[in-house]
C-alpha cells in the first residue's frame, strides 16, 4: 500500500494531473522565498567589514553553486530509475534536469567570476573549487550533448542515464584530485555541523535564499518535466483533450 | 544430398552445442582484434604520428628556449597523449558495428564484460602501449629533465590504460551515431580530469626531486577501479546503442 504512489508514477498522465495543483503552491512559495531572501540580503544584511557590498553575491553565488551539484545528483538519480524501472516519468525528468542544472552551473561560475574581479583582483583564478565548478558544466554539456545527438528518444535517455552515473561515479573523484592539486579558495565558511564563521545576521537571508532556490528548482523542474511530458504523450487521447478544452 | 552435407547434418543433431570458457571466448575476441589491428598496420600508426606533430607545434608555437618546454614537458606530453587515445576512440566499436559483429557479440553466450575487456585490452595494445614507447622521444623533443623520464614512461603506463577503458565507454555511447568522433571527446574529457592530474603531477614532482609514489599508486588505484567498472558500464552502453 505505502509503494502505491511510487507506481502511480509510472503514468506520467497521473503525474501530470496530480502536479497541476502543485505549480501554484511553489510558485508563491519560491517567489516569497526569494524576493524577500535578496531584498533582506542585498539591502539590509549589514556590510562586510573586509570585502564591503561586494561579499553580497553569495545570496546568488551559494545557492546556485548547492543546486547546481544537487541537480546533478537529482539528473543521475532519475536516470537510475529510468534505467531500473523502466519508467517513462523518471527519464523526462533526467532529460528536464541536464539544462536547468548547467543553467545553475554557468550562473555559479559567472557570479564567482564577478565576484572575484573586485576581491582578488582577476576575473578567473585556476582555483580548485572554480575548476571542479567548471568540469562539472562540462559534465552536463557531454549529458546534454549525447541527449541531442540520439534520434530515438528511448536510446537518447538510457545512454545519457549511463553517463550521468558514470559521471556521478567520477564526481568525488575529480572533485578530490581538482581538490588535490590546487587549494586557494577560501575554506568553505557554512558548516552545519560546527559553529559557522558567518555572521546569523548574513547567515539567515543566504538560507531564505538557499531554500528559495531550492523551492525555484523544484518548480522549474516540474514545469519542464510536465511540457516534456505533453510533447512525448502527445499521441495520446488525454493530452488532445486537454488540447481542445 | 551429398555426403559432406550428410556428415554436417548428422553432426548438428548428435551434438549440442556447447559454448567455450569464459576464458576462451576472451582468448578468442583478443586473438581476433589483435589480428584485425595487425591487418591495418597503417592505422595503427595515426595516433603516434599525431602526437609527433602535435608534440612539433609546442616549440614552434611557443618557443624553442630549452628552459620554457622542459617546465612544459610534463603536462604538455601526457594533454597530448590523452588527445591521440581519444581520437583513437572512435574505431573502438565502430568497424564491428557497421559489419555486424558487434551484434553477434550481444547475442553470444558469453558475458560482455569480458568481450568489451578484451577489445579495451587491445585498443591499449595498439595506441596506449606505443604512445608509452614513444614518450621519452617525445622527453627529448620538449627537453624533459633526465629525472622525468622513468616517471614519464610509468604514469603513461598505468595512464594510458585507464584513459582507454574510460574511453571505451563513451565510445559504447556513441557507437550508433554517425558522428560520433567529436561528441567521444565531449564526454569524456571531464572524466579524464583526475587521470591528467596525477600523471602529469607524478612527472613534474619526480622532476623538483620529490616523491612520486603516491601519485603512481592513485594512477594504480584509478586503473583497478577502471578495470572493474568501466566494462560493466560500456557493456551497458553497448546493449543500449545497439538495441535503439
Amino acid at each position: 500500500m505505502g509503494w502505491q504512489w511510487f507506481h502511480r508514477l509510472g503514468s506520467p498522465r497521473w503525474f501530470y494531473e496530480k502536479t497541476n495543483a502543485w505549480i501554484p503552491w511553489l510558485a508563491v512559495i519560491s517567489i516569497s522565498l526569494l524576493v524577500t531572501g535578496a531584498v533582506w540580503g542585498l539591502a539590509f544584511a549589514p556590510e562586510d567589514f573586509k570585502q564591503g557590498n561586494s561579499y553580497r553575491i553569495i545570496y546568488i553565488h551559494v545557492p546556485s553553486a548547492f543546486l547546481a551539484l544537487a541537480g546533478y545528483y537529482t539528473m543521475a538519480i532519475s536516470g537510475a530509475i529510468g534505467l531500473i524501472w523502466k519508467m517513462k516519468l523518471a527519464d523526462m525528468v533526467m532529460k528536464s534536469a541536464a539544462p536547468i542544472g548547467a543553467v545553475l552551473t554557468f550562473v555559479a561560475l559567472v557570479t564567482g567570476a564577478v565576484w572575484g574581479k573586485p576581491t582578488w583582483g582577476t576575473w578567473w583564478v585556476w582555483d580548485a573549487r572554480i575548476t571542479s565548478m567548471l568540469v562539472l558544466f562540462f559534465l552536463y554539456l557531454g549529458v546534454i550533448a549525447l541527449q541531442e545527438a540520439y534520434q530515438h528518444q528511448d536510446t537518447a535517455n538510457k545512454a545519457s542515464a549511463i553517463l550521468a552515473l558514470v559521471g556521478t561515479v567520477n564526481i568525488p573523484i575529480i572533485y578530490k584530485s581538482v581538490d588535490w592539486w590546487y587549494t586557494l579558495h577560501q575554506p568553505a565558511t557554512i558548516k552545519f555541523t560546527s559553529e559557522s564563521t558567518i555572521d546569523p545576521s548574513m547567515l539567515y537571508p543566504l538560507l531564505m535564499m538557499v531554500t528559495g532556490f531550492y523551492v525555484f528548482y523544484a518548480l522549474v523542474l516540474l514545469m519542464s518535466t510536465r511540457s516534456e511530458i505533453l510533447v512525448r504523450e502527445k499521441k495520446t487521447r488525454w493530452v488532445k483533450d486537454l488540447a481542445t478544452q | 544430398m551429398s555426403s559432406h552435407e550428410q556428415q554436417v547434418r548428422t553432426s548438428l543433431k548428435s551434438e549440442p552445442l556447447v559454448s567455450p570458457g569464459i576464458g576462451a571466448g576472451f582468448m578468442a575476441t583478443f586473438r581476433r582484434d589483435l589480428l584485425i589491428a595487425f591487418r591495418h598496420r597503417g592505422e595503427m600508426a595515426n595516433p603516434i604520428m599525431f602526437l609527433l606533430m602535435v608534440i612539433t607545434m609546442v616549440p614552434l608555437g611557443i618557443s624553442p628556449e630549452r628552459a620554457v618546454l622542459s617546465v612544459l614537458a610534463p603536462g604538455m606530453i601526457w594533454v597530448v597523449a590523452l588527445l591521440a587515445t581519444l581520437l583513437s576512440l572512435d574505431g573502438l566499436f565502430r568497424a564491428d558495428y557497421e559489419d555486424g559483429a558487434l551484434e553477434q557479440l550481444l547475442m553470444s553466450p558469453q558475458p560482455l564484460y569480458f568481450q568489451v575487456l578484451a577489445k579495451v585490452l587491445v585498443h591499449w595494445l595498439v595506441t596506449g602501449l606505443p604512445l608509452t614507447i614513444m614518450a621519452p622521444l617525445l622527453g627529448v623533443m620538449l627537453s624533459l629533465p633526465a629525472a622525468g623520464f622513468w616517471p614519464l614512461v610509468f604514469s603513461l603506463f598505468l595512464g594510458t590504460a585507464c584513459l582507454s577503458l574510460i574511453g571505451a565507454i563513451g565510445a559504447a555511447l556513441t557507437v550508433a551515431l554517425r558522428k560520433g568522433g567529436l561528441l567521444i571527446s565531449l564526454i569524456i574529457m571531464p572524466l579524464y580530469v583526475p587521470i591528467l592530474i596525477f600523471g602529469s603531477s607524478a612527472v613534474s614532482s619526480a622532476i623538483d626531486g620529490f616523491p612520486f609514489g603516491g601519485q603512481m599508486a592513485v594512477l594504480g588505484a584509478f586503473l583497478a577501479m577502471a578495470v572493474v567498472l568501466a566494462p560493466v558500464a560500456a557493456a551497458g552502453a553497448l546493449r543500449i546503442s545497439v538495441n535503439g
